[in-house]
């Protein structure tokens, strides 16, 4: 063959592909959103299509953040059907869906996660208070006279409470971008904050300061950014048994034998305390659903069926055996109902 | 003293230092490869020591009864009757009557994980290729749950990982061990089935699609318009400030960051040409305009060496300029070309970052069969492993990687090979 003919042949296939490419209906449902509901969306999206003999809906993990973007950026099949996060819905991106006319959107909590604080099985379990958490990680802490807020001077946990070890403070955790940490910081920082009275008290007159006290970790080297992957960081728990990390409770469920969950507030992150809440630092995963493409893109009531099913989000389900903290029985009941009515959100629901 | 003697007294002096130098610059040249060669060793031991128990799994071996009854299927071609059959009460059934001392609900349940949830769907598939299994008894292997995988693998080098199940459950596994019933088989699912959220039930088959479509479409695209570009500018363009001006971008685009064009992917493709995410046809014009100045880049100098003496022999014969480029030159060229080619595609076969802004980073179990399914490529598939919580997923995370780089090592050595090959020296 010429190579003036390969051209040709070349130019040609090209063409025909492309016209391919241009003509298509979706078949298959398209879900973006929160890393941490990703693993659990997936498996039920797995099941679903193997049970239905439908496209296994596709799911992206863009983070809450991302996912909230792409899926009020419109009607139409180019975009996404769900989006999962690991926070509810901000005010903000609600109107911003309403904007593009994405006006009737059906909220879906799931469940609960979990964060933890672990470390290596080598050293003894440590038994910590929010207080003493914020005291270790944040960037600037209360000093000696009330309102007066000095450079975090603790370098050992022995600083923080006689009881504990006289170890350097290290603390592996994830990066700003994650939602993870978003969620961390909010619950056992802030939580932590509000156990000092001065700067509890500051919520109600200052927001802003107080959130910026409460919510910055410090720089110094004793909390080190160990990326998105938690799989990572219990690896390099392993390989230093001082070192603490932050992560969620499915990665601490899967390596019980190398790393062990900190105590807070004297409550150790089991499956049940997370679940009755009596854990603190656990947050909830939501998953929202446009309800113009439901019968548009096919499968979308299968799929919601099947997520809002006893045998996957149930208390024996096998969300729960992937780690996934089921919602209470009654909670289950009510958001299975409002789902499969497709009730949408109204606009009065109290969002941040 | 005379002059001379004391100039080759200091140059002999010197001479000790300069050989000293020259050996010490040696001695660094071979620690700097040994170095090298010893990190990739390393890497590559740990992959395989890490990756190469995901290519055999533990299986059960059951007496499974396809008992009509209890599938409800009189005939075997009855679509909406295989739908509705309850496949995982064949393999329930067995391990009830294997462990007949089990009578709680929660015991059943932790003997019912002993095996992997998309059992049912192995059995489905097992009496569809032999019809005459209806109502017939038959030992049969079974794939069993992935913590079990992991504890028998555990076991079986000796550092047992109990931690994920319980006592029950271990004290049936060590039964079915006892009875010579529990084995590791070669575990085929592993390259003939998609993506899966179950570890024992992964496959990379999928991934391997995902990349291949990409690919086609990456080399459709690039390697002719490569071709071209490189041919015109190097020997019809006339050389003025435009031509540098392109000569500079083309350059500079070979040096921008691949997640640069997942966003150019984004905002032309998808915003404006509405092209659906996640295809493979999407992935493929992405890395198509990545690779794209490689190939020029590489293709240009592949024709600068071919030398002035053919074009005008070919000149003098009487060809005209496009017979000489399409006759002599490109022909000649064509060896260094492909291997810049090949390389490129190399690299677009490893990239993930372009294509995480056009959604090809996502979960899909469908093997796709197309250029325009939704489609993942195999290094996405390593990082979507290496993220997931499952202990199992460590392993398969290794074989993946194993996966890719045998992909990445055919390739380069094919643009060896070929480049040996099609090579003409004078």
């Amino acid at each position: 063959m010429s190579i003036k003919k390969t051209f040709e042949v070349f130019l040609a296939i090209t063409l025909v592909l492309s016209l391919a490419a241009t003509t298509s209906a979706r078949e298959n449902i398209e879900v973006v959103g929160s890393s941490t509901v990703y693993p659990f969306s997936t498996v039920v999206a797995e099941r679903y299509g193997r049970s239905s003999g439908k496209a296994t809906p596709k799911i992206e993990s863009t983070g809450s953040g991302g996912g909230m973007k792409l899926f009020c950026s419109g009607i139409g099949t180019q975009f996404p059907d769900i989006t999962n996060s690991s926070r509810r819905m901000k005010k903000s991106e609600f109107n911003q869906c309403q904007k593009n006319g994405v006006s009737e959107i059906v909220e879906v909590q799931v469940g609960f996660d979990g964060l933890v604080m672990a470390n290596s099985v080598e050293s003894p379990v440590m038994k910590l208070s929010r207080k003493e958490i914020f005291l270790a990680l944040a960037a600037k802490v209360p000093g000696d006279k009330e309102g007066e807020l000095i450079d975090n001077p603790y370098m050992t946990w022995k600083q923080i409470n006689e009881s504990f070890p006289d170890d350097k403070i290290e603390v592996l955790g994830p990066p700003p971008t994650s939602g993870t940490r978003d969620a961390f910081v909010e619950l056992a920082m802030e939580g932590g904050c509000k156990a000092i009275p001065w700067l509890a008290a500051m919520e109600k007159t200052d927001k802003r300061a107080f959130k910026s006290i409460c919510h910055t970790i410090r720089e110094d080297g004793h909390f080190i950014e160990a990326g998105e992957n938690d799989n990572l960081i219990v690896q390099k728990l392993q390989a230093n048994p001082k070192a603490l990390g932050i992560f969620g409770f499915s990665f601490l469920d899967q390596n019980a034998d190398s790393v062990h969950g900190a105590f807070i507030e004297e409550v150790a992150p089991e499956f049940d305390s997370i679940a009755d809440k009596s854990y603190p630092v656990s947050r909830p995963l939501y998953f929202y659903v446009k309800k113009a493409h439901v019968g548009v893109v096919p499968g979308i009531q299968g799929f919601l069926d099947e997520f809002t099913s006893e045998k996957a989000w149930g208390e024996e389900g096998y969300l729960a055996e992937k780690g996934m903290i089921p919602l209470s029985t009654e909670q289950r009941r009510l958001t299975g109902k409002n789902t499969r009515a497709l009730l949408p959100m109204t606009g009065d629901e109290p969002l941040k | 003293m005379s002059k001379p003697s004391r100039n080759l007294e200091r140059i002999q002096r010197s001479l000790v230092s300069r050989y000293r130098a020259e050996k010490a610059f040696r001695l660094c040249g071979i620690a700097a490869v040994t170095l090298g060669l010893l990190a990739v060793l390393v890497l590559f031991a740990d992959i395989f020591l890490k990756g190469k128990s995901a290519f055999s799994a533990t299986y059960i071996q059951l007496e499974i009864n396809y008992d009509q009854e209890v599938l409800g299927i009189d005939d075997l071609s009855d679509e909406g009757a295989l739908m509705l059959a309850d496949w995982d009460r064949l393999h329930k059934t067995a391990l009830r009557q294997e462990f007949p001392q089990v009578r709680k609900r929660s015991e059943r349940r932790e003997l019912y994980a002993l095996v992997s949830n998309g059992a049912g769907y192995d059995l489905k598939e097992r009496l569809l290729s032999e019809p005459e299994l209806l109502d017939q008894t038959e030992k049969f292997w079974i794939l069993a749950d992935d913590d079990i995988d992991t504890y028998y693998k555990s076991l079986l080098k000796g550092r047992a990982y109990t931690a994920r199940l319980s006592l029950a459950q271990l004290e049936r596994v060590k039964q079915l061990i006892d009875q010579d019933r529990i084995e590791l088989q070669f575990n085929a699912n592993f390259l003939s089935r998609g993506d899966s959220r179950e570890p024992e039930q992964v496959g990379i088959k999928g991934a391997m699609f995902g990349s291949f479509f990409t690919l086609v479409i990456t080399l459709l695209l690039s390697f002719p318009i490569g071709i071209a570009a490189a041919i015109y500018l190097e020997e019809f363009a006339e050389k003025n400030r435009w031509t540098e001006f392109i000569e500079v971008n083309i350059n500079n685009l070979a040096a921008v960051p691949s997640i640069i064009f997942g966003l150019l992917g984004l905002a032309i493709f998808i915003n404006f040409f509405n092209v659906p995410r996640s295809i493979p046809f999407l992935g493929g014009l992405v890395l198509a305009v990545m690779t794209l100045p490689t190939i020029i880049i590489t293709s240009r100098a592949a024709i600068k060496s071919v030398p002035p003496s053919i074009r005008e022999a070919a000149l003098g014969l009487g060809a005209s300029p496009n017979q000489v480029v399409l006759h002599y030159v490109v022909p000649l060229a064509m060896p260094g070309m492909l291997t810049g080619s090949i390389i490129g595609m190399a690299r677009a076969l490893g990239e993930t970052a372009p294509l995480l802004m056009i959604g090809m980073v996502a979960f899909i179990a469908d093997v796709p069969g197309g250029f325009t399914d939704p489609a993942t490529v195999l290094p996405v598939q390593i990082f979507l492993w290496a993220d997931s919580p499952e202990r199992a997923f460590i392993e398969k995370t290794s074989a993946a990687i194993m996966v890719l780089l045998a992909f990445l090592i055919t390739m380069n050595l094919s643009a060896v090979w070929l480049r040996k090959k099609l090579e003409r020296r004078w």
